[in-house]
């Protein structure tokens, strides 16, 4: 019985959690406690939900698990659910970060029902974003995170959050809205929303193309890609350090698990045919917003602008179409979820204590906070892709998979691999090390207990899934092959293009 | 069809006679009959609303009405929108000094001309069910007697709604005149036996073309399409913003009806000749009422612009003259009546004391002043802005699919574009409410206002999970046309 439903389970106990939350009354401070536990249970249950599915889930087959499925709009729109191996990771991702978002958010004093009801309901769209097996479903979760992180970077960001949430928000549905057109097309090609259909349907090359670019436009932006990424610095600066985390951890995902799951499975013979423009808007990516990070004087946005370029490496990655690009990339973005949510985090400890994010208003910070400095420098170092940790995993594989089609572009990509490093750890040193001479600095604290548990889990991840990749990239090996096996002409259509 | 079968009329028999019996009832108790006239407006209202749901399909008077699932979806919608405006405007009207029984009176009469427009097989029907909304309408904009923004917008709307009459007469004549019938089905004929010769513009096909030309410019004024819309936002602004909300909902719906009837029934061969007339207001609707509205600070004028727009997106579904098309536009208008009584449910809320309010930026901090007032302004502000799950965006996804079913790509390009135009000023009032500072205090909203914004609530958003229902029922009477 559970696990028949166990993925309409994840998507609806958000949703209680949001609703109990809604209804809490009494008074102030009690309220405010009891909506911050009740959030955190919430999502504590959920990801053990999530956990659950991940062990019922079996990675040896390529094949879409935990299916269940009602008629909807139509016999041809259903509400259908499943999982395969490109989705149940980033279930996990979002169910696991959530919980740590909450605990980040612990100091809201502001609207604090609304703040975690909108968490919640966050959640729910995008567990659902991963989870839908029907495009118009897809869509409608896509979109409808759009909502509640509108109302996050708005009612709890910075100075200018109306400026970013208006344009994070029409960004997003201009991109999207061309995706839905593309929709609508396909349905009435292959007369089905039904994504194992849309699978097996091969489309008129002609109309592959400019499904294609429709899809481009939507995923491309959430992703986001070069020349669409320009929300992205200014929403991650101004919304509240669990949105930035959020942002960062999950949402720019939605981008690549689109291009994993429909641009690339579906429209082969246009992803083949693009693939050019991919590893060009890829490799301006990871160079020009390296160095463009190296010159940022804002910590929040120096992480924004490094995660434009990590998605860089996930885009380069995934159009070679090798399986080590395809599995680099998806490693990629998880990995990426877990580090720049961290140094989200990261930055937000100091933010909360100094109520700024200039770089120039630290230095030698080490010296009062020494727990912090490490765990900094954990993340940092996991961001430059050390080995050891997960962000070496996924840029290495990203870029043999991509060296093996496109040497050149590796070549270019790998000096991107050193200008991260040099803005990494040219950050640190800004803020770490050098003299403790600015008086404010002085009365830091370190690390809290409450602190200390949001990121301990973080770090034991990364450095786990840095010494044993194995645990993620299995789940995802057999769908990875089985995507490439169904791509025939691929690999010749590759070598003519070369 | 010539027999009368006068059963078939049955609901709006219910409201003449009702309403026939509260004038004589008001007119004798005076001025104290205001809330008993209220009440039994909306008792006859039901009435009528289990009379149209429970009513056998068919056709009656000669050939001048005809009862099918269409007409009753639509009938449905209009009368719950008439009465859902005499609910909201009781509070409102006592306090503006206009309590008088007129009121639901006016508006349960208009609702009769409704429910003609939308069974109007014929177009003498057709025209006395417009007539018989129009009249009750002019007296309802200029309902505030002492307000000269008010009068004015009464007259304004007399002045070219009596124009748009007789564009409608004349373009009738033509049609008669050349085809030999007011009834729609042997129209239908003649203009089926002239394309058959081939089409072309000679002799009686000019003019049954130029006819129908004329009758799509008298409607398109109706329920204010480019370019007939330039009345709109004069009069919602004038108008007591009870009457705005009526003229927002319930014409809007009887009013596309009719001019669905008209050219899928009247002139459903002569599709290629109407679509251009249509594909015209459509886009043109859409842009004016997209870019209009980003300047406007008043919350019925945008509202105005908005409802242009609106049935811009809704006539998609007739441009693309499929049965596919007209189910997208039935489910749409199901959706627009609901955001547009809970957007103006909040709308007559805006008062403190005497004083009434109506700019957008009045709203400001509402969620910190009246959150569940603001939470219920913001879901219908995100369907309008038609972001999923809420039920805004199932409208435009019907319309949209039936258009690109038959390759309007120009079309649904116009309507993204737009959309997303459109979304802006819908989320610059979000972020009136969420983001900046209360600075003007409201009462509490009254209880049939609150009814109604929760009632358009749960519409909005159980919409996702009973689309299935509804997109079945647009089916039946988009089916039911043809």
């Amino acid at each position: 019985m559970l696990g028949f439903h166990i993925l309409s389970g994840l998507l609806i106990l958000p949703l209680i959690g949001a609703a109990f939350i809604l209804c809490l009354r009494g008074d102030g401070n009690k309220v405010h406690s009891n909506a911050r536990y009740a959030a955190l249970a919430t999502t504590l249950v959920t990801f053990l939900l999530s956990v659950a599915a991940w062990f019922m889930f079996d990675p040896a087959s390529a094949d879409f698990q935990l299916v269940e499925q009602k008629v909807w709009i139509s016999e041809s729109i259903r509400f259908k659910l499943g999982v395969d191996g490109f989705s149940i990771p980033f279930v996990l991702l979002t169910t696991f970060l959530m919980p740590i978002c909450v605990a980040a958010s612990w100091h809201i004093e502001k609207q604090v029902k609304a703040y975690f009801a909108c968490f919640l309901v966050l959640e729910t769209t995008l567990i659902g974003v991963f989870v839908a097996l029907d495009l118009v479903l897809f869509y409608v979760f896509f979109e409808a995170g759009l909502i509640p992180m509108f109302l996050i970077i708005g009612v709890w960001g910075g100075k200018r959050r109306i400026y970013a949430a208006f344009k994070f928000f029409l960004y997003t549905l201009l991109g999207s809205l061309f995706m839905l057109l593309a929709a609508i097309a396909m349905y009435w090609e292959a007369g089905t929303t039904d994504i194992p259909t849309l699978l097996q349907h091969r489309f008129p090359v002609e109309m592959q193309k400019w499904l294609w670019l429709a899809f481009l436009a939507s995923f491309a932006v959430k992703m986001p890609m070069w020349p669409v990424h320009t929300w992205l610095p200014d929403a991650h600066v101004e919304a509240p350090t669990a949105g930035s985390v959020i942002l960062a951890g999950v949402l720019l995902k939605m981008g690549g698990y689109g291009f994993i799951r429909f641009s690339i499975p579906m429209f082969p013979d246009a992803s083949v045919y693009f693939t050019p423009l991919i590893m060009g808007l890829s490799l301006v990516a990871i160079i020009y917003t390296s160095l463009v990070a190296l010159m940022q004087e804002d910590m929040k946005k120096l992480v924004a602008y490094s995660s434009v370029a990590h998605m860089g490496f996930v885009t380069m990655g995934l159009f070679s179409l090798t399986q080590q690009g395809i599995q680099g990339a998806m490693f990629q973005m998880v990995s990426h979820g877990l580090v720049s949510g961290a140094l989200f985090l990261c930055v937000g400890v100091v933010y909360d204590r100094m109520h700024t994010r200039e770089i120039a208003a630290f230095g030698g910070i080490v010296n009062r906070m020494p727990n912090y400095a490490v765990v900094f420098m954990m993340f940092t170092l996991a961001n430059v892709g050390l080995p050891g940790t997960s962000g070496f995993i996924g840029e290495f594989l990203t870029i043999v998979g991509t060296f093996l089609q496109f040497p050149r572009v590796a070549f270019c990509a790998a000096i991107g691999v050193i200008l991260s490093a040099a803005y990494a750890l040219w950050l640190y040193r800004r803020v770490m090390y050098g003299p403790l001479v600015k008086p404010e600095l002085m009365s830091l604290s370190d690390l809290t207990r409450r602190e200390l548990a949001v990121f301990v889990p973080l770090v034991l991840l990364v450095v786990y899934y840095g010494v044993q990749p194995d645990s993620i990239l299995n789940s995802f090996q057999v769908a990875t092959s089985k995507l490439l096996e169904s791509l025939p002409n691929v690999q010749t259509a590759m070598l003519t293009l070369q | 069809m010539s027999e009368i079968n006068a059963f078939i009329a049955f609901p709006e028999i219910i409201l003449v006679i009702g309403v026939l019996i509260l004038i004589v009832f008001g007119a004798l108790r005076k001025g104290q009959a205001t809330e008993t006239v209220n009440l039994f407006s909306l008792i006859v209202l039901a009435g009528a609303f289990i009379a149209v749901i429970l009513m056998p399909s068919g056709a009656g008077f000669g050939g001048l009405m005809v009862v099918d699932s269409f007409a009753k979806i639509m009938k449905a919608l209009a009368l719950i929108a008439a009465a859902a405006t005499i609910a909201m405007s009781r509070d409102y009207m006592a306090r503006e000094n206009l309590h008088h029984f007129e009121f639901p009176i006016l508006v349960t009469l208009a609702a009769i001309g409704m429910m003609m427009m939308i069974s109007a097989n014929n177009l003498l029907g057709l025209y006395l069910g417009i007539e018989l909304l129009s009249l009750p309408c002019y007296v309802l904009a200029a309902f505030r007697r002492d307000s000269p923004l008010s009068t004015e917008a009464g007259v304004k709307y007399f002045v070219l709604g009596s124009l748009s009459s007789g564009m409608l007469l004349y373009g009738a004549s033509l049609i008669y005149g050349f085809s030999g019938s007011l009834q729609f089905p042997e129209i239908s004929a003649a203009v089926k036996s002239f394309s058959a010769e081939g089409g072309t513009a000679v002799g009686p096909t000019v003019g049954l073309i130029t006819g129908m030309c004329f009758m799509a410019a008298g409607t398109a004024f109706k329920i204010s399409a480019v370019p007939f819309h330039m009345w709109t936002p004069d009069v919602y602004e004038g108008s007591p913003a009870p009457v705005t909300a009526f003229f927002a909902s319930a014409p809007k719906v009887a009013g596309l009806a009719v001019v669905v009837r008209l050219f899928v029934g009247a002139f459903g061969d002569a599709v290629s000749l109407w679509q251009q007339i249509i594909y015209f207001i459509s886009v043109m609707s859409m842009i004016i009422g997209a870019f209009g509205a980003l300047t406007q600070s008043n919350f019925k004028r945008l509202m105005a612009y908005s409802s242009i727009g609106n049935v811009g997106y809704a006539l998609i579904g007739l441009v693309a003259g499929t049965e596919e098309g007209i189910a997208g536009m039935v489910v749409y208008l199901v959706i627009y009546v609901a955001m547009t009584l809970g957007a103006f449910a909040c709308i007559i809320a805006m008062r403190n004391g005497e004083e009434e309010f109506d700019s957008i930026y009045d709203l400001a901090g509402l969620s910190k002043t009246h959150g569940g007032w603001a939470a219920g302004l913001l879901v219908v502000m995100f369907s309008l802005a038609a972001i999923p799950p809420l039920g805004g965006f199932f409208g435009k996804l019907m319309v949209f699919m039936a258009a690109v079913k038959v390759q309007l790509w120009t079309l649904v390009i116009v309507g993204v574009l737009t959309s997303v135009v459109s979304a802006f000023y819908y989320l610059r009032i979000v972020k009136i409410m969420y983001f900046d500072e209360p600075h003007q205090d409201f009462e509490t909203m009254p209880v049939t206002l609150k009814v109604i914004l929760a009632a358009s609530n749960v519409v909005i958003v159980l919409g996702v999970v009973f689309m299935g229902f509804i997109f079945g029922a647009a089916n039946m009477a988009a089916g039911s046309l043809w």
